[in-house]
């Protein structure tokens, strides 16, 4: 009997050992074959940015010796740094940096760890250095102040316009747009569902798990909301907050509590696969944020808008190449490519999605569609004709700063985090503690 | 009757360099267990990834002082659960009584910052930190000592309250609103930061912590208060018999646990983070436990551990940065390694004898 029972044990050790092998020999070919590529792709690329730099005539770092380093807060396992770290890669390899001379350190916390992961990149000579979660930013301003001659940058924060520093910036992108294209994705499926009979007009509710009553996800939600809205114009809205950026289990939760209040279609601000997963498995449609989640949810995922981050670094990181200086407080839009969305997954949408998409898109990069249009939507049952937002109280805003004229609210114009931050009619929070 | 293939006895004490042999052979085949892991997983080449490491811990003067300034804070907290280990009482509840005494210091910084000089506002975020941290430890201690209630489950459940309150004054003292971070306090005043010695950020921690680590251990060792907590953990009975008050010495010891705890919290926010969130004690209130298991309860030995755990941990950062692997596998090693090195002290204890072939 012990014999058996000791061979069992050692045959299953065995083929775990071997499952594991298995397993990780094939990420490590992926990564041989992904940094082959790269390589060629930067022996190609070098040269043209060689022969930019000498017409430049001083003495720009050239792609082959320039040092960057990218700060994430989480890994690849968030859809929020996943996103970052794909376009750093997209970015340097269209830029020709060799991958030995990009450094990309995941899993730092907005803590002093913070400021001590940027003096090391900056040790290790970098001369541009990013940083992708918003508590990072008063640990790159500590780092920027003590290195002025690396150039810093940070997603998301508010502080670079108002802090003075010649050596930090912050970037964003409109994507309120690509919220809004979103909710027009998910007013078409409403509408189909609808117009199918499974519930009436008045029944559509849609679901929205956010992290923070921060102006970043308010503004957010209340975009997708208003596409939604353009589309089904009796649609409301519940949003739940989860109080942290990624929190897998109360990001489920929270979908899943709404799926049971009678919410028809789920989207969210929080970024791990929390809401996708649980949408997935009630059967839910649901619309994503940060990329594409149609590989675990192939029959609820509908489209996923993003902000592409690639053409920032393409553009922050060309000018340190060259020497020259960047914005301050960068924000981009459709037309720069920042604000992307993914394919429109066909098995779950309703048809006619993506030229539904395609139209919007069209009339809001022409100007002649405003997301925040204030005819469309209401405030405690009135329109809009001012409005302070509560980042005036942060000291990076000017609270006398006009923001609504010309007949839509002017998100962004003015600092590129987002400083909406009002709750407008058809959207109901249902907890705010955070 | 079948014979067992071995059977286990316990040792008679070891001399000194056998025990060090056996846990010097333990760290070797750690070494290469890792080696063979990170081959066969990745295909590395696994002397570069142990050099990578070496690199991510010593590369240059600033990894020098970052390590040295993250060994500080683990020994800190190391040292203050060991007095309450050593009393046989469980005292898991370090994670709380950092986060109580950094939410106290950071407290101090943001309600008096500005309003009174820096050195007595320092004062007065010392005062808070080691009363907060001290009553934290203190309430489970008094239920152990009054009611024996289970100080396990108490000292564990403290630490959720303690990162809710976190988490509710966060919210409260939140900039800009809404965002659930209060960010660097008094970043352009720097009110309530501990001064730098030498110029050296860290500097200060590491000279506090060095002197904690010699105080505890003349206090376990030299003092009759460290001699009632170790008869008190020998045999409770044993201490009543002899006339130790053994509630009192509890409540004492776990008093001292909480106090040391809240100075890690204060150095944490005052000295370095000058932020409070609810990571940032990072879960090393539970590491701890082990650092101080596996130096048997010595403050000099708890040197090396903090020491051990901290270089596996900053070098399994540098990995992940460098090869692009997952941070994942950086704890897959620390993991192989932990596992052999207290593995070993299990054959430091037990001999096992193999069943002599019978002819």
């Amino acid at each position: 009997m012990k014999k058996l029972a000791s061979a069992i044990l050692a045959a299953t050790l065995a083929v775990g050992l071997f499952a594991g092998c298995g397993g990780s020999a094939g990420t490590s070919s992926g990564s041989a074959s992904s940094s082959t590529g790269s390589t060629s792709n930067s022996s190609s690329t070098t040269t043209t940015t060689t022969t930019g730099g000498a017409t430049e005539g001083s003495t720009p770092a050239a792609a082959a010796d320039l040092k960057v380093g990218f700060i994430c807060l989480h890994d690849e396992n968030s859809t929020y740094d996943l996103n970052f770290i794909n376009s750093a890669k997209a970015a340097c390899a269209t830029l020709g940096i060799p991958e030995s001379n990009y450094f990309i350190r995941t899993n730092i916390p907005e803590t002093a760890a913070c400021y001590d992961a940027a003096a090391e990149l900056a040790d290790a000579g970098c001369a541009y250095i990013f940083a992708d979660s918003f508590g990072h930013e008063d640990y790159m301003i500590q780092a920027a102040k003590e290195f002025p001659n690396v150039q810093f940058a940070h997603a998301t924060g508010t502080r670079a316009h108002t802090e003075g520093l010649s050596n930090y910036h912050n970037a964003f992108a409109s994507i309120y747009d690509g919220r809004y294209l979103a909710g027009i994705a998910a007013g078409l499926k409403l509408k189909e569902m609808i117009d199918a009979g499974e519930f009436t007009a008045e029944e559509a509710k849609m679901g929205y798990v956010g992290a923070y009553t921060y102006a970043e996800v308010i503004s957010g939600y209340t975009s997708f909301y208003l596409g939604a809205k353009s589309i089904v114009p009796e649609v409301t809205m519940d949003v739940t907050f989860t109080g942290s950026w990624y929190d897998e289990t109360a990001e489920k939760e929270g979908a899943n509590n709404l799926i049971n209040a009678g919410c028809k279609l789920i989207s969210q601000h929080a970024d791990s696969m929390g809401a996708p997963t649980a949408c997935e498995s009630a059967g839910i449609p649901d619309v994503s944020y940060n990329g594409s989640t149609v590989d675990a949810c192939p029959n609820t995922f509908i489209v996923s808008s993003r902000i592409d981050w690639a053409p920032y670094f393409e553009y922050s990181i060309g000018a340190v190449m060259r020497g020259e200086s960047f914005d301050t407080d960068w924000c981009g839009s459709l037309e720069t490519g920042s604000v992307a969305l993914t394919a429109v997954n066909e098995k779950a949408a309703a048809p006619g999605t993506q030229e539904a998409i395609d139209a919007a898109r069209a009339e809001l990069i022409a100007g002649t569609r405003h997301v925040f249009d204030v005819s469309t939507f209401t405030v405690n049952g009135e329109h809009l004709d001012t409005f302070a937002p509560g980042a005036a109280t942060d000291g990076t805003f000017d609270p006398s700063t006009p923001i609504v004229y010309d007949g839509y609210l002017h998100e962004s114009d003015y600092r590129s985090a987002p400083y909406l931050d009002i709750t407008i009619d058809g959207i109901n929070l249902l907890d705010t503690r955070f | 009757m079948h014979n067992a293939l071995f059977h286990i006895s316990k040792r008679r004490e070891l001399p000194w360099y056998s025990a060090w042999g056996i846990r010097g052979a333990a760290i070797v085949l750690a070494l290469v267990v890792c080696a063979i892991v990170t081959a066969l997983a990745t295909g590395l080449n696994p002397l570069a990834v142990y050099g990578t490491m070496f690199q991510g811990a010593f590369g240059t003067t600033r990894r020098v002082w970052i390590l040295l300034q993250n060994l500080a804070i683990l020994l800190c907290i190391s040292l203050a659960v060991t007095p309450a280990f050593k009393m046989r009482f469980w005292n898991i509840g370090a994670e709380g009584q950092v986060l109580i005494g950094g939410l106290a210091t950071a407290a101090c910084m943001i309600l008096l910052g500005g309003k009174l000089p820096n050195g007595l506002l320092i004062l007065i975020m010392l005062l808070a930190a080691v009363a907060a941290g001290a009553v934290w430890a203190m309430i489970p201690a008094i239920f152990k000592a009054r009611w024996n209630t289970n100080e396990t489950l108490f000292t564990l459940m403290m630490n959720y309250v303690a990162t809710q309150l976190v988490a509710f004054f966060v919210i409260v003292w939140e900039s800009p609103k809404g965002s659930g971070k209060i960010g660097i306090i008094n970043q352009n005043t720097e009110a309530g930061w501990l001064p730098q010695l030498a110029g050296q950020k860290y500097l200060l921690n590491i000279v506090v912590v060095a002197v904690l680590t010699v105080a505890m251990y003349v206090y376990l060792n030299y003092t009759k208060h460290g001699y009632e907590i170790s008869v008190v953990g020998e045999s409770e009975r044993t201490a009543r018999y002899v006339g130790v008050k053994v509630g009192r010495v509890i409540i004492r010891t776990l008093c001292l646990s909480g106090a040391v705890c809240g100075i890690a919290g204060l150095l944490l926010v005052g000295g370095t983070d000058h932020t409070v969130t609810t990571s940032i004690a990072d879960g090393r209130g539970f590491t701890a436990v082990m650092v101080s298991w596996l130096a048997k309860f010595n403050p000099i030995g708890m040197v090396f551990a903090s020491f051990l755990i901290v270089f596996l941990g900053r070098g399994a950062s540098e990995i992940s940065t460098i090869y692009g692997l997952n941070h994942s596998f950086g704890d897959i090693l620390t993991g192989i390694i932990l596992f052999f090195i207290i593995g070993s002290e299990f054959f430091i204890t037990y001999r096992l004898s193999f069943r002599k072939k019978e002819v």
